[in-house]
């Protein structure tokens, strides 16, 4: 590690950190529907939708009509995304001449998108054309990220209202999403990626001849567009194969920078926005803290671990961190930072290949996201992802106090704990079972590309990105075949749609609820106690699951490296 | 859920439009006004012929140029296309080598390297990005340390004094952004192409 490390680091955080305010200050508004400086270019077409769909500003829905409307639309953008792959071939803007996406691999892709995943079991230039890119994936790029910033809203709107029927109407919020917060910046970002190399273009892939004088095709199209909707949504599927590792897709420390910012902007002025809208600003900066908390240990894990290296190099007489899979550009510290970002928030782009991380810095990508996607989050889905934890957080409070836990002057009742339960348990479930039921299938087995524990990691990787919503790999796995085509896209519904029905059933009962004012005995729940409880609960109901499976793969792995063993 | 369907499908249709065609296309038009160069892929030109883009790397095999990193992207088998071969630094198909670190395929790839590496010049350590593959199989740069490595090697095909290499390497290497940001590089196609300048 390096001080020079540890500056860029802190560069990073000091970013986030300063963007939390005017960012969660400026979101509050749009959500609560009040006048921007956008608005009056946005509010008569937001209107004329509103009419064309058959719903009004003012409509306010039930939880259920809410989950009703998210669910419908999320189906329709899967059966167009799927339909734009299946017949990609017959249609416009495919210079490269792409056949026709196989209907596994194209159900596969279309869930992946469609639940913020964007897992990808094929290769961006050599399997999508430009059509399906812009009209396909990044639509859903957009509207899946705007789909989880509605859903966190709606929950917030749980705590912050008193005796009330409904949480919001869905439509509206999904507009204000992508109209007033996602577009503007990706436009400004488009501009900005572009400008430091990123391609933008509708032209065909180059034919160059090198200095050599052999042929090498280059592969451009309509990058920086997807790029900047692909990080500030913490979508994470890359236009190209190497995601954000290909120069193409980053092609240098600065822009590197901006993408790790956009993966977290969002995610963390949502905790503001919470505050704000619940009447307390300390409440937001007590959830983000905790987030930080267990960000930063994962930093340093990694960058420890990548810095470190590899022993069994080291042993043939060559000094150095781990440079395998990273590119030359980011060095060791921004490729281990880049990481934990973006498995800390849902997000799965990659500047370097997480399969060729030493042991232990491949290790906290994968506890990042088997913790729920909570530290920051993808957008949207790390607020009710961590809202769900202080629930349980606060029962467990209560239960040690032995008083009827309250959270914002709610009361947290037998519902409210089930339903987090409920949410909570459905990630193990599909992270574990899949991974135990593929690691004895001789033919799941044939996929990966490491022996030893490390190919069970490449397995429980998969499935636990998958769950999560994260979407990055151990890209050693051979992911499209039908077995993990079909299982990591059920797996991927799972993970999605099971936590977001109990979120906003949590929020249709807390809403309903009146507000009990604080009193003596009420547990302060911004504090550093509270940011100690809830830290501790996420490790201890959220982590320690997951321990035995973690033995038997990084844990396992390290030990053996250690003891100069291969496999 | 059927009284959602209407609004579900005015919403997918109208952000279909937004998002996913107007965005991209006027994206695409204004890039291309502003940023002609970088929109096409900042392709490098000469007499007409393209000749790669500066961003992105190229595989060098002859003593006379400096090699870029190890790169494991996959191509069609000249000799039978339907199989794929490694065809290093193809950019039309981005990849990394995604060995684990107790992979004895890697072990085993970095020691031939190494010999490799080591019987061109003796007695020097040699610099790891130099044995390991990039991540996306088209990184453009070496570290300094790395093309200081080659320099003897490159000097004495060429039969030019190793100074005036030394001199060229440390013009082209780029320092971290504002001193702090990345790690400084060297751009393996902008040293050649400086290299074979020189010679001219």
């Amino acid at each position: 590690m390096t001080i020079n490390g540890w500056i860029q680091i802190l560069i990073f955080c000091g970013i986030v950190v300063l963007l939390v305010k005017p960012l969660g200050g400026y979101m509050t508004r749009v959500y609560q529907g009040e006048r921007t400086f956008l608005s009056f270019i946005f509010a008569p077409f937001e209107r004329l939708l509103y009419r064309l769909a058959g719903t009004s500003e003012n409509e306010d829905q039930h939880w259920t009509t809410y989950a009703a409307g998210m669910l419908a639309f999320n189906l329709l953008g899967f059966l167009v995304l799927y339909a734009l792959q299946r017949f990609q071939a017959g249609l416009p803007f495919n210079p490269a001449g792409m056949g026709a996406v196989g209907p596994e691999l194209a159900f596969n892709t279309a869930t992946s998108f469609v639940t913020n995943t964007n897992w990808q079991n094929y290769g961006g230039e050599s399997t999508m054309s430009y059509l399906v890119q812009m009209a396909g994936l990044t639509v859903q790029n957009f509207v899946s990220a705007a789909t989880g910033m509605a859903l966190a809203i709606a929950l917030v709107r749980g705590f912050s209202r008193a005796s009330a029927k409904s949480i919001g109407n869905f439509w509206v919020d999904l507009t204000r999403s992508t109209l007033y917060i996602l577009l503007p910046l990706c436009i400004v970002l488009t501009l900005f990626y572009v400008y430091s190399g990123v391609p933008q273009t509708l032209g065909a892939y180059i034919d160059a001849t090198t200095l050599e004088g052999a042929k090498q095709t280059i592969a451009v199209g309509p990058v920086a567009s997807q790029l900047a909707i692909k990080m500030l949504g913490t979508n994470g599927g890359g236009f190209f194969n190497a995601n954000s590792a290909h120069p193409f897709e980053n092609p240098d420390a600065l822009v590197n920078l901006v993408q790790m910012v956009t993966i977290f902007a969002i995610g963390a002025a949502l905790t503001n926005v919470f505050g704000r809208m619940v009447g307390n600003q300390r409440q937001g900066w007590a959830i983000l803290a905790s987030m930080g908390v267990l960000f930063i240990v994962g930093v340093i894990v990694t960058y420890w671990a990548e810095a470190a290296g590899n022993p069994l190099i080291h042993a043939l007489g060559i000094e150095g961190g781990n440079m395998e899979g990273k590119e030359v550009r980011f060095g060791i510290p921004l490729s281990a930072l880049f990481a934990v970002v973006t498995t800390a928030a849902s997000c799965g782009a990659v500047n370097a290949m997480h399969d060729s991380f030493t042991a232990l810095g491949g290790m906290i990508p994968i506890i990042n996201m088997e913790l729920g996607e909570v530290i920051i989050g993808g957008v949207g889905a790390g607020l009710y992802g961590i809202l769900i934890f202080v629930i349980i957080a606060i029962f467990v409070a209560g239960l040690m106090v032995g008083r009827t836990p309250e959270y914002l002057g709610k009361k947290i009742e037998g519902k409210e704990v089930k339903m987090a339960m409920l949410a909570m348990l459905c990630l193990p479930l599909a992270m574990l079972v899949f991974t135990a039921i593929s690691v004895v299938m001789p033919s799941a087995v044939a996929s990966i590309a490491n022996q030893g524990p490390h190919g069970f990691s490449e397995i429980l990787y998969a499935y636990t990105s998958a769950a999560a919503n994260n979407g990055s790999a151990f890209g050693g796995l051979t992911g499209n075949t039908p077995w993990y085509n079909i299982t990591l896209g059920i797996v991927m519904m799972m993970g999605r749609f099971m936590v977001i029905i109990p979120a906003l059933a949590i929020a249709g009962s807390l809403a309903a609820k009146k507000t009990v004012p604080a009193s003596a005995g009420t547990f302060p729940t911004d504090s550093g106690l509270f940011v100690g409880l809830l830290v501790g609960v996420i490790l201890i109901v959220g982590g320690l699951t997951f321990l035995p499976a973690l033995a038997l793969g990084p844990i396992a792995e390290h030990l053996a490296i250690a003891a100069g063993q291969t496999f | 859920m059927l009284k959602q369907l209407r609004p579900a499908l005015v919403m997918i249709v109208i952000f279909t439009a937004i998002t996913g065609l107007a965005y991209p296309l006027a994206m695409t038009g204004i890039s291309g006004m502003l940023f002609p160069k970088q929109a096409e892929g900042s392709l490098i030109v000469e007499n007409g012929t393209v000749i790669g883009s500066e961003l992105i790397g190229q595989n060098f095999a002859s003593e006379k140029y400096f090699h870029g990193r190890p790169s494991v992207t996959l191509g069609p088998d000249p000799a039978d296309p339907s199989k794929s071969v490694v065809v290093p630094y193809n950019a039309a198909n981005s990849m990394g080598s995604n060995l684990g670190p107790a992979n004895p395929a890697l072990i085993e790839r970095v020691k031939t390297d190494l010999e490799k590496l080591k019987a061109e010049n003796p007695g020097q350590p040699v610099p790891i990005d130099l044995v390991t593959t990039t991540g996306s199989g088209l990184d453009p740069d070496i570290s300094p340390e790395g093309a200081l490595f080659q320099l003897p090697r490159v000097a004495k095909a060429r039969g030019v004094p190793e100074d005036k290499l030394r001199d060229l390497v440390s013009d082209l290497t780029q320092a971290p952004i504002l001193g702090i940001l990345g790690e400084p590089r060297v751009n393996v196609l902008a040293l050649n192409r400086a290299l074979d300048a020189m010679a001219k």
